[in-house]
């Protein structure tokens, strides 16, 4: 599949002009494959949710290009919209967006922009209410009278229905508790793998990032520190640590055996992985003939 | 867009307008607006310009700010010029004439003192506002206003409303930034379409952002009860308000320049 989004030379600058103009992102360049699910990670203020802010123009670059499906964001700035509708974007606390008076016609907000009929609209705004685990029976209800974690969902429906073929979110699962987590990531998971929707998932959470991503794209202060596969990111777990960012628990685990002297890979960061990892290492000790049970797991 | 609104935005710096006594800064501004209105003559209100110049240099606010935080009101300065240049009638005869409208000399040199009183009225409290931080200035107010609690006015309620209001005003913008955003990447369109349009697509800010205010007010409160505040009553500063020997000696300073000007206003040339 081909490139669907592009970054070059990507600059940009908070306040140009003024005294105190901070350079949020500079000389940023990558691609995305379309079809990828893409991690972004960074300590905090690295310039991520800056970054993402200019996958749909929100953000104007102060210098450098953004290209969708090939085309220049900003080669014709009264055309911005239309890639508001290519790239959907899903901000922090995106809950905080609502203001419909019932969550289908919040959901329908997206879709009725884009000047659709209202059989297509309908479709739509059902399609992403069962995708993010909204019940028909909510969809009369009020978006103020749902928890926070249901109105999040509501908000990430809205997006959703756009129909978007780069689907963008900002920590979709900030503070929400660990089930509430799981639920959100699980199901937009599930939607980039029947739909084959471009994804890119921007978090905190190292634990979320490697179960989720394919590719792994590691911001530091405003430069692309390491862009990779999940795996060979992973697998430079000190330089990470470096950058201040932390490694999934596994991954520690891993990188203390080894300083205990075990012969493993340190590019381990998901559970099952891990046991499997284990399980070689195991086979290949009772094969040297050693006492393989007494690996210290 | 919305960072471009500059009126009572602070410049941090030390300059001796930046260090002295917010109370004392407060009256003379308030002085300052007296005396341009009052004063009757070009030479006055040139003074007035003169010292509102010098101390713009001696704070070391670049021009350009002025510039700045007048763009919002030139429309009312338009306005009040030109309604000024057609009402005022004068003794002689009328430069122009044309229908029911006639200028005369006395409307002309009404409308730019006018204008020029704006300008001054607007630049001199942007003074204040740029080199005395929000909080310190309503302390200065809470101060100021004190002999008033005698008449059971809720002086201090009042300077902890204003503090709020003007602690929340940047919290507000960035909120209203983020919640813009949301909806334009939901495709809303913002800044293009007729007046109906606009103001309907302004819906979807509004609610999320009035929704937001609501709950931060009500964060807030419990938040100020969890610490028991219950008022001014009893209530220590850390911050006390001294006027010093160099506060004394500005203060003498421009009383005497606004004395100057003001008398010079009074002159009839």
């Amino acid at each position: 599949m081909g490139e669907i989004l592009r970054v070059e030379h990507l600059r940009y600058v908070y306040g140009e002009g003024l005294p105190d103009a901070t350079v949020a992102l500079d000389d940023v360049s990558f691609s995305i494959e379309e079809g990828q699910f893409v991690g972004v990670i960074g300590s905090t203020g690295c310039g991520k949710s800056t970054l993402i802010g200019h996958f749909n123009g929100i953000n104007r670059p102060t210098g450098g290009h953004v290209y969708v499906a090939g085309e220049d964001l900003w080669a014709d700035p009264s055309q911005i919209r239309k890639f508001r509708f290519m790239v959907g974007l899903v901000f922090q606390y995106p809950e905080y967006q609502l203001f419909e008076e019932t969550v289908y016609k919040d959901i329908a907000f997206g879709p009725r922009n884009m000047g659709l009929d209202d059989a297509e609209v309908d479709r739509r705004v059902r399609r992403a209410a069962s995708f993010c685990g909204i019940g028909d029976d909510w969809l009369d209800k009020s978006p103020f009278d749902l928890s926070g974690g249901q109105k999040r969902r509501v908000a990430i429906a809205g997006v959703l229905a756009m129909e978007p073929r780069v689907l963008v979110l900002d920590e979709p699962a900030a503070g929400l508790d660990p089930e509430g987590r799981d639920t959100i990531l699980g199901q937009l998971k599930e939607y980039h793998r029947q739909t084959g929707t471009t994804t890119v998932l921007v978090s905190h959470s190292m634990e979320d990032i490697a179960k989720y991503a394919d590719r792994v794209l590691v911001l530091d202060a405003g430069k692309i520190a390491m862009y990779d596969e999940t795996e060979k990111v992973f697998a430079r777990a000190p330089e990470l640590l470096a950058l201040g960012l932390s490694v999934p628990e596994v991954t520690k685990v891993f990188l203390r055996l080894k300083e205990w002297g075990l012969e493993i890979p340190t590019d381990v960061y998901t559970i099952p992985y891990a046991v499997k990892t284990i399980l070689a290492e195991k086979a290949r000790r009772e094969a040297a003939g050693g006492e393989g049970g007494g690996a210290p797991c | 867009m919305l960072r471009d609104i500059t009126i009572g935005q602070h410049f941090p710096g030390h300059s001796p307008l930046h260090l002295m006594d917010p109370r004392l800064k407060l009256v003379l501004t308030v002085a300052y607006i007296i005396i341009l209105f009052v004063g009757s003559n070009f030479l006055g209100l040139s003074l007035a310009v003169i010292f509102l110049a010098a101390l713009y240099l001696v704070a070391g606010i670049p021009l350009k700010m002025i510039a700045k935080s007048l763009k919002p009101i030139v429309p009312i300065i338009a306005l009040t010029t030109v309604l000024n240049v057609f009402m005022m009638t004068g003794a002689g005869r009328p430069l122009f004439q044309w229908g029911f409208l006639r200028i005369y000399p006395e409307g002309v040199r009404y409308a730019v003192m006018i204008a020029v009183r704006i300008v001054c009225l607007i630049a001199g409290t942007s003074l204040l506002t740029y080199t005395t931080s929000p909080i310190v200035l309503t302390d200065a107010i809470e101060r100021l206003l004190k002999p008033l609690a005698r008449l059971h006015l809720p002086v201090h309620e009042l300077a902890m409303m204003m503090t709020i209001a003007l602690r929340f005003i940047p919290t507000l913008i960035d909120e209203t930034e983020k919640i813009m955003n949301a909806q334009k990447a939901r495709g809303a369109q913002l800044d293009s379409g007729t007046l109906r349009q606009r103001i309907r697509a302004l819906v979807p800010v509004l609610i999320p952002l009035f929704i937001s205010a609501f709950r931060r007010a009500e964060e807030l409160a419990t938040a100020m009860e969890c610490r028991c505040y219950h008022g001014g009553e009893g209530r220590t500063r850390l911050r006390q308000l001294h006027m010093t020997g160099r506060d004394w000696l500005m203060a003498a300073v421009c009383i005497a320049v606004l004395a100057l000007i003001g008398a010079s206003g009074r002159i009839h040339l």
